[in-house]
């Protein structure tokens, strides 16, 4: 059993830290803190992720992009495990993930809500750019976006609109 | 094309090539616990923990069809989205707590056809009849106008999401994770449902009457959540369920606050019912048809795969 050591990667893991994100393709699994452990043992891997939201169809095909890029590498049994404690929080998207979400136009999020569950009846206020020209003169247009991990604004300045990814 | 993605370009490559990790969306059946450690705590009754599962469970499923039925319907385009991704998180949540009821006890597991490819938690969503679900009546109740949908959210979420803070903790590790997931998720859902009711509430004349009217449908059917069952009671005393009526207070502070900042007055109706509900499987006369319209195209197809 090989398991990556400090500062050691082991080449499944390098390899599954190749697969991206299918709808933020800019966003490696590492990049979006969803690839939690890789352990290898000769020819067999086991890769264990953790689901972002409960119903993300996205799941599925990341699973099978590790399962593929694994095949391709060499490896004969693969298995990918989920890992459901702790659950994912967009705390854990790497600053090299905020940086690639920034670069293609969307907006990173900012930490998330620790502590008691809080009511907001207000809308939510983010502290945030518009990732296309930098204004903070942006207006939130709903909490729900195109998928489940997004909300959807628009920049009063430049008029644009943008995606946000959510604090979870 | 110098980027031509391989990998997902031509959602046909999977099936010319017979290779199967590039089907697209949706068509794989892996275990949505696979790796999970599913054995059962001591001190916990597996049947008994499959039968609270499938209540909460059920709940999820049946809310997050009746609410993507908004889906293309909504007021707006933002709202469509909002409901549907609400919809989307409920089914995530039911696909999970349906999969552990299996888990914990196959038993209930509908059976299928020998060779059938459909997971468990699909059996039990699309392959048990109307009398084996344990949802409560509150969830399949038609959705009625935009303002009769945000109020039955509204205190719906209020009350899952008291629920899933409290089994954020549950004595079943996997119980306990499935809810503190959720905990995240319905919190985005009642602040959706607490805004769009303080909205209709001071907006115009017509928004304030249709909300009232709406709270008035909803009220009476609202105490339904929080009537305990003895599969809940027994579930609190193993440690890891939670006695519904417990969480009254705490939910109650929630609506009042909404109710103030919307300048709305608590509805004088009483609580309908006091008997054995959806819990015990006696459901209304609309959940058959939603059952029809949601397992027609699976049934017909038992060895379908997708």
């Amino acid at each position: 059993m090989v398991t990556a050591l400090a500062g050691e990667q082991s080449r499944a893991r390098k390899i599954a830290s190749t697969v991206v994100d299918p709808e933020m393709p800019m966003l490696t699994l590492v990049d979006l803190g969803v690839l939690r452990d890789v352990t290898e043992d000769g020819d067999h891997v086991t890769v264990t992720i953790t689901p972002t939201y409960s119903g993300c169809p996205a799941m599925a095909t990341m699973r099978d992009d590790l399962v593929h890029a694994l095949t391709d590498a060499g490896y004969v049994e693969i298995k990918v495990r989920i890992s459901l404690s702790p659950a994912w929080s967009s705390d854990w998207i790497t600053e090299r993930g905020r940086r690639q979400l920034r670069d293609h136009g969307l907006s990173a999020p900012g930490p998330a809500a620790t502590g008691p569950v809080q009511l907001s009846l207000a809308p939510i206020r983010r502290a945030i750019d518009c990732p296309r020209c930098g204004s903070d003169d942006v207006r939130l247009t709903s909490e729900f976006g195109p998928t489940a991990c997004k909300a959807l604004y628009q920049c009063s300045d430049c008029l644009e609109p943008f995606e946000h990814v959510k604090e979870i | 094309m110098d980027d031509l993605d391989l990998d997902h370009d031509s959602v046909y490559d999977g099936l010319l090539g017979g290779d199967a990790s590039q089907w697209a969306f949706g068509t794989d059946f892996e275990d949505p616990l696979a790796g999970v450690d599913t054995t059962i705590p001591a001190g916990v009754d597996g049947d008994l923990l499959a039968a609270y599962c499938l209540m909460l469970g059920d709940d999820a499923l049946i809310y997050a069809h009746r609410l993507s039925e908004w889906t293309s319907n909504a007021p707006d385009l933002e709202d469509d989205i909002a409901l549907a991704n609400i919809a989307l998180d409920l089914l995530g949540q039911a696909r999970l707590l349906l999969a552990r009821a299996a888990a914990a006890d196959p038993s209930v597991v509908p059976e299928l056809p020998e060779g059938s490819p459909v997971p468990p938690e699909d059996a039990l969503a699309f392959f048990r009849d109307e009398h084996a679900f344990r949802n409560v009546g509150y969830v399949e109740a038609i959705n009625g106008d935009f303002a009769v949908t945000i109020v039955r959210l509204l205190l719906f979420s209020a009350h899952r999401l008291a629920l899933l803070q409290r089994l954020a903790v549950s004595a079943d590790p996997v119980l306990s994770a499935i809810a503190a997931k959720g905990v995240k998720e319905v919190t985005y859902h009642r602040d959706y449902a607490g805004r769009w009711f303080v909205t209709l509430a001071r907006g115009t004349e017509e928004s304030r009457r249709r909300l009232v009217a709406g709270l008035r449908t909803v009220w009476s059917t609202y105490a339904e959540l929080s009537r305990p069952t003895e599969v809940e009671m027994r579930a609190a005393e193993q440690g890891f369920g939670v006695d519904p009526a417990t969480l009254t207070d705490e939910v109650d502070a929630v609506i009042e606050h909404v109710l103030a900042t919307g300048g709305i007055e608590r509805p004088d109706v009483p609580p309908s019912g006091t008997g054995p509900t959806g819990r015990n499987g006696r459901h209304t006369e609309v959940m058959g048809l939603l059952l029809a319209e949601m397992q027609v195209v699976a049934r017909a197809h038992p060895r379908g795969t997708w």
